[in-house]
C-alpha cells in the first residue's frame, strides 16, 4: 500500500457516512484519506441495520436530521443506480391499531409535510389492507408514504468506497486512531494523527466515527454531548417469508424509537426489528439475548399475524449512535480550525446519507477549506454484476462472454463464481468469508455459509497468493491459518498437530 | 433445446441408483445432472465406514459406497449400450458441474455451466434427488455473539475431511444427530479434545451404535435434556452457555452451565433441499419438508419423482438406494406408458414414512455416559453381567453379556451380535477411518481417505492415526490400494 503518510483531508471511519463524504469529495482536487480501524468498510452500524431509506416524517421540523432526511431520500434512487446498489422505493406504512394512535399518524402527517416529504396520505383500513393484505386486521389505518424504501446499506458503504478508490484515494484499514496533535504554526501540515503504529499529516480532519464519536471527539476536547449506544436486534427470515409484506411495515414511533418493523428486504428476506437497549458495558456488543428476541416475535406479530418463525436464516444486532443531543451533530468543532465532525448520527442515518457527504463538502467550503475542482477525469460510477437480477436471456448472454458466471457457488443466493472472483479483484479486495459476503452476497442464505465456505475459502487462498507477502518469516504458515471469518482474530482454522512442521 | 425421457437432479446416492434403476427398466435416454465436480455428493466427505450393509452386504465407507453406486450405475449402462445396437450414445449421460436453476411445472429444466452456459432441457419425467441441508445457527436461534468457530457439524465435516484444515481444539457437539456423533470422533482423532455432546431431546438423535463408537470410544461425556442458551466471544468463539431444558425444550433459568470452548458444531437436524420443488409448484409436506408422493414416490405433479433425503431425510444410505431404485422404475415406466401418473395419490395422501426407532440406549443418562466411558459400555449393579450396544449394524441391538468362562450374550438379533460381545468384553476391535495427505504429481499436497485394513484391536487406534497423518504417500492412489502396511486407500486421487 502506498505509504504516503500526507493528505489534504482525512477521515476517520469508513461506515456509510464517513465514506458518503469520501465519495464526495471525488470531484475536487484534494488528497483524501480514510482511516478505518477495522479490516473493511461497513463495520459498525452500517452493516446491521433496519436496511430502511426512511421517508423523513419522523424528525422534528426545522432539525438538520429532518431536512438530510428528506434530501438523502431523494437523492438515494439517483446514486443507488450509479453505484449498482440495490434499491426498492417500495413505501412504507405505519399502522395505528386504536384511535389514540390514528391521531398520532396525522402528527406524522403534519410533520412529515412540513418536512416536505412528498405524497404522503392516511389510509383507512379498506385502502390498508387493499394494498398490503399481509398486515393484522386489528390495524385501523395506516399513515402510507411511498417515498420510503429499502437498501442494501453495506452495499452502499462499500460502492461509495471502492470508487472513491478508484479514483485515487485511499482507505488505510487496522488503523485506529489514538492521538490528534496540533502542529507549530510553521508545520507544513497543521494536524498530527497518530494511529498504533503511524502517524499522519494532514491540515482537515473529518470524524465519522458512529458510536465512538464522542470517544475520538475527547481525543482534542471535551465533547459537548454523549453517544447512547442503542443495540437493536433484529431476526432475518428466509425469502419464503419474504413476500408476507410489499411495504415496510412499522408501528406508531414512541419515545424509544420507530418501533418493531416489518420489511421486505433487497435481497428478498424479510427482515423484523429493531429493539432499543442502551448499552452501558461494552458499547460494541453485538449480541442477541433471548428476551429481546421473544420481544421481537411478539411486537411484529402485532403488525404481520403469520409470519413463520423456524423460518429465521439469522439473528444479529447493530448498535445506533444515540447521543444526548436530538438532531444530527454536523459541523466543525467549535476552536478547532479545520476539525469536522458527523456525530450522533442516528436512525434515519441511513437515509441521511447520501446528503451528509454533500452537506459537509458545502461545511468544508464555508470554512475555507479551499477546494478547487479536480483536474482529471473521474469517475462517480460503478458497474456491478447481480447475476440473480438478469433475466434468463441476459444470463445466457453473460455466461457466453464469460463462463465463470456459468458456476453457481452459492447456492441459496444464486451468487456465481465470476461475481466471487469480481469481489476478490475488486478495488477494495475482501479479506474474510464476510467481506466476501459483502461484496458478492455469498452465504447471506437459508444454509448460511455451509455449502460455499470451502468453495470461498479456497478462493481466498488462490486470490491471497498473487499478493506479496513479506520476506523472512520462513517458513509460512499454511495459507488457510489466515482466512478469517469476519474481524481480525476472528480465524477459522487452527494449525493440525501432526502436520505442523508442514506447509501447503 | 435438448430432450431426454428422464432427467436426474442431483448425482449422490439417490441420483445415481435413480438413474441405473430407470436405465435398468428399459429407459435409454437418462440424463442426470451434478452441481459439483464429481458424483457422489455428500458421501464424499462422509469417510467413515458403516454405510453398504444391505445394499452392498458389506461395511463401506462413504466415498467408497459413491465409488461402488458409480460402478454399479457404469456397469448397467455398458450393458445396457451393448444391448441397443446402432444407438451411439449412452444410455445415461451425466453433465457434472452443472447446476439446476429452475423447473417447470411442464418438465422443462433451466441449467447452466461453464462450457454449455444457460440452456434449457425438456424431459419426459424428472427425478429429483437433490438431498437436504443442514439447520444452521438461524434456524435454531441461539442468542449471543456471532463469532467464528460456530459451524454446522458437516461443513466442519467438509474442512476436515475434504480440505484438510483442523476448525478447533476445544470442541462441543450441540446436537446428537448422525453427523455430530461421527464428527466427535472426527475431531478427536484429529487431536482436539471433544467436551460435550449436548442434546436437547430426552434421548440421542442418531444411531445407538455412534454413540457407542464415536463418543463412549472416546470418552465423551452426552448430556441429554440440556441445550445452548447463549454463545461467547467477540471474534472467536470463547465459550457456551448450556441449560437444562423443561419438558417442552424451554431452558430452565437458573441451571446455566459455562464452557469454555473454541468450537461448536451443530447437528441439529436436516431439511430437504426442495427450493426448486416449491419454485416448481410441487406441493411440500410440512412434516417432512419433502414432496408429498405417492407409493411409488411420485410428487403431486404428474412425472416428477422424487427420492432420497429431498423426500424426507433418511438414517441410512442404503435405504436412500432402495428407495432411488423404486423411484428410477417408476419414473421409466411412467415414461414408457405401462403406468399411469399416482401423482393424484400424492395429492391426496399425504404418505406417512416410518419414523426411527428410538431405542433405550444400554447407557442412556447423561451421568452414565459422562463416566461409562470404559472401553466395553456400562457394567450394572450386578457385576457379572455387561450392556453394550452393538456396533456391528444400524439395528444397533442392546447386548446383556454375562461374564465368566463361558460369557452369555442375550438381546441380539444376530450370531454377528454374539460375537461382538465376546470380542468386545476382552479383545474390543474397531475400524479406523481416517485422511491421509497425497503428494500429487505436481507436487502440491492433497488429501485422500482412508480406513484400517479391516478391524484393528481398539487401543492401536491412536497410534495408528498418528502413524497416517505423519506420512504424505505419493499419487497415484486408487481406491482399495494398500497405501501403508494395514492401511487401504477408500478414496482415490
Amino acid at each position: 500500500m502506498d505509504a504516503k503518510k500526507t493528505c489534504d483531508i482525512l477521515i476517520i471511519g469508513a461506515g456509510v457516512v464517513g465514506t458518503s463524504i469520501a465519495y464526495s469529495l471525488i470531484p475536487y482536487e484534494k488528497e483524501v484519506l480514510i482511516l478505518e480501524k477495522n479490516n473493511d468498510v461497513a463495520m459498525g452500524a452500517t452493516r446491521a441495520n433496519s436496511a430502511i431509506m426512511h421517508a423523513g416524517y419522523d424528525p422534528r421540523p426545522g432539525t438538520l436530521m429532518a431536512r438530510l432526511n428528506v434530501e438523502g431520500n431523494r437523492l438515494c434512487e439517483e446514486l443507488c443506480r450509479k453505484l449498482s446498489v440495490p434499491f426498492s422505493r417500495c413505501g412504507s406504512l405505519v399502522l395505528a391499531f386504536s384511535d389514540t394512535e390514528k391521531a398520532l399518524l396525522s402528527d406524522l402527517l403534519d410533520r412529515g409535510i412540513r418536512n416536505g416529504v412528498p405524497d404522503l396520505r392516511i389510509l383507512d383500513q379498506e385502502e390498508l389492507r387493499e394494498m398490503e393484505p399481509g398486515v393484522s386486521e386489528e390495524a385501523v389505518a395506516a399513515l402510507y408514504a411511498p417515498s420510503a424504501g429499502i437498501i442494501n446499506p453495506w452495499e452502499l458503504c462499500l460502492a461509495q468506497a471502492e470508487v472513491f478508490v478508484s479514483n485515487g484515494g485511499r482507505i488505510f484499514f487496522h488503523s485506529e486512531v489514538t492521538k490528534i496533535e496540533e502542529n507549530e504554526p510553521e508545520a507544513p501540515y497543521r494536524y498530527t494523527v497518530t494511529t498504533g503504529n503511524d502517524a499522519y499529516s494532514t491540515n482537515t480532519i473529518i470524524f465519522a466515527c458512529g458510536t465512538h464519536a464522542d470517544e475520538v471527539h475527547a481525543l482534542i476536547s471535551e465533547p459537548d454531548f454523549q453517544i447512547v449506544p442503542t443495540r437493536g436486534e433484529y431476526y432475518l427470515l428466509d425469502k419464503s417469508e419474504g413476500n408476507k409484506v410489499s411495504h415496510v411495515v412499522f408501528q406508531c414511533p414512541n419515545e424509544k424509537g420507530k418501533g418493531v418493523l416489518v420489511a421486505p428486504t433487497v435481497h428478498g428476506n424479510l427482515i423484523c426489528g429493531p429493539t432499543s437497549e442502551v448499552l452501558s458495558e461494552d458499547i460494541d456488543d453485538t449480541s442477541t439475548t433471548s428476551g429481546k428476541l421473544s420481544e421481537i416475535k411478539e411486537k411484529a406479530t402485532r403488525s404481520v399475524r403469520d409470519i413463520s418463525w423456524r423460518d429465521n436464516v439469522r439473528n444479529f444486532s447493530g448498535i445506533r449512535a444515540n447521543s444526548t443531543s436530538d438532531d444530527f451533530i454536523i459541523r466543525e468543532i467549535p476552536g478547532r480550525k479545520g476539525i469536522f465532525e458527523a456525530a450522533g448520527i442516528k436512525s434515519p442515518g441511513l437515509a441521511s446519507s447520501p446528503a451528509i457527504g454533500p452537506y459537509m463538502v458545502e461545511l468544508l467550503k464555508e470554512s475555507g477549506v479551499d477546494l478547487p475542482p479536480k483536474e482529471n477525469t473521474y469517475t462517480l460510477t460503478r458497474k456491478k454484476i447481480h447475476f440473480r437480477d438478469l433475466s434468463n436471456e441476459e444470463r445466457a448472454e453473460l455466461v457466453r462472454k464469460d463462463p465463470s458466471y456459468g458456476r453457481i457457488v452459492c447456492r441459496c443466493e444464486g451468487v456465481t463464481e465470476g461475481e466471487i472472483r469480481d469481489a476478490l479483484l475488486s478495488p477494495i479486495p475482501p479479506v474474510s468469508l464476510d467481506a466476501v459476503k459483502r461484496r458478492a452476497g455469498t452465504g447471506m442464505g437459508r444454509c448460511q455459509g455451509g455449502f460455499c465456505g470451502p468453495r470461498i475459502v479456497e478462493m481466498l487462498i488462490e486470490n491471497g497468493k498473487n499478493i506479496a507477502v513479506p520476506c523472512g518469516s520462513t517458513p509460512l504458515p499454511p495459507a488457510h491459518l489466515s482466512i478469517e471469518q469476519d474481524a481480525d482474530g476472528s480465524y477459522l482454522f487452527v494449525p493440525r498437530d501432526a502436520e505442523k512442521e508442514v506447509g501447503s | 433445446m435438448s430432450s431426454y425421457d428422464i432427467v436426474v437432479i442431483g448425482g449422490g446416492p439417490a441420483g445415481l441408483a435413480a438413474a441405473k434403476s430407470a436405465a435398468d427398466n428399459g429407459c435409454t435416454s437418462i440424463l442426470l445432472i451434478e452441481r459439483d465436480t464429481k458424483l457422489g455428493g455428500i458421501l464424499n466427505q462422509c469417510i467413515h465406514n458403516g454405510f453398504g450393509l444391505s445394499h452392498f452386504g458389506e461395511e463401506l465407507t462413504g466415498p467408497e459406497y459413491a465409488f461402488r453406486a458409480y460402478e454399479e450405475l457404469r456397469n448397467t449402462v455398458d450393458s445396457l449400450s451393448d444391448q441397443a445396437p446402432g444407438k451411439n450414445t449412452p444410455a445415461v449421460e451425466i453433465l457434472l458441474d452443472t447446476f439446476v436453476m429452475e423447473i417447470t411445472p411442464d418438465k422443462k429444466i433451466y441449467a447452466m455451466n461453464k462450457k454449455d452456459g444457460y440452456f434449457e432441457i425438456s424431459a419426459k419425467a424428472i427425478i429429483l434427488a437433490m438431498g437436504c441441508r443442514e439447520k444452521a445457527r438461524g434456524a435454531l436461534s441461539i442468542p449471543g455473539t456471532r463469532p467464528a468457530g460456530v459451524m454446522t457439524a458437516g461443513l466442519a465435516q467438509h474442512y476436515v475431511n475434504i480440505d484438510g484444515y483442523m476448525v478447533g481444539k476445544r470442541v462441543v457437539i450441540l446436537g446428537s444427530g448422525d453427523i455430530g456423533l461421527i464428527m466427535a470422533r472426527r475431531m478427536v482423532l484429529e487431536g482436539a479434545e471433544v467436551l460435550a455432546c449436548i442434546e436437547i431431546a430426552p434421548q440421542p438423535g442418531g444411531l445407538a451404535r455412534n454413540v457407542t463408537q464415536c463418543l463412549q470410544d472416546y470418552g465423551i461425556p452426552l448430556y441429554l435434556r440440556k441445550t445452548v442458551t447463549a454463545i461467547h466471544g467477540k471474534d472467536r468463539l470463547t465459550g457456551i452457555t448450556v441449560s437444562e431444558v423443561d419438558e417442552k425444550y424451554t431452558p430452565i433459568p437458573g441451571t446455566e452451565q459455562e464452557i469454555e470452548c473454541d468450537t461448536l458444531l451443530l447437528s441439529c437436524g436436516l431439511i430437504p433441499e426442495n427450493e426448486l420443488s416449491r419454485k416448481a409448484g410441487i406441493s411440500i409436506d410440512p412434516k417432512t419438508g419433502g414432496p408429498f408422493s405417492s407409493d411409488v414416490h411420485e410428487t403431486s405433479i404428474p412425472g416428477i419423482f422424487a427420492c432420497g433425503n429431498v423426500l424426507h431425510v433418511h438414517d441410512l444410505a442404503d435405504n436412500v438406494t432402495k428407495e432411488s431404485i423404486e423411484a428410477g422404475k417408476a419414473a421409466a415406466l411412467y415414461v414408457s406408458g405401462a403406468a399411469s401418473s399416482t401423482s393424484d395419490q400424492a395429492k391426496n395422501n399425504p404418505k406417512v414414512f416410518p419414523g426411527k426407532v428410538v431405542k433405550p440406549l444400554a447407557s442412556a443418562t447423561s451421568e452414565d455416559a459422562r463416566n461409562g466411558s470404559s472401553a466395553s459400555g456400562n457394567t450394572d449393579g450386578d457385576a457379572a453381567v455387561q450392556r453394550m450396544t452393538c456396533i456391528i449394524c444400524p439395528r444397533g441391538c442392546t447386548l446383556t453379556v454375562t461374564l465368566g468362562d463361558d460369557p452369555k450374550v442375550t438381546g441380539n438379533a444376530c450370531p454377528r451380535g454374539e460375537a461382538y460381545a465376546i470380542a468386545e468384553i476382552s479383545h474390543p476391535m474397531r475400524t479406523l477411518t481416517t485422511t491421509i495427505r497425497v503428494r500429487k504429481e505436481d507436487g502440491t499436497i492433497g488429501r485422500i481417505s482412508v480406513k484400517s485394513k479391516g478391524e484393528i484391536p481398539k487401543q492401536e487406534i491412536f497410534d495408528l492415526a498418528g502413524k497416517i497423518h505423519s506420512t504424505i504417500v505419493d499419487a497415484p492412489v486408487s481406491v482399495g490400494d494398500e497405501i501403508l502396511p494395514g492401511v487401504v486407500a477408500t478414496s482415490g486421487t
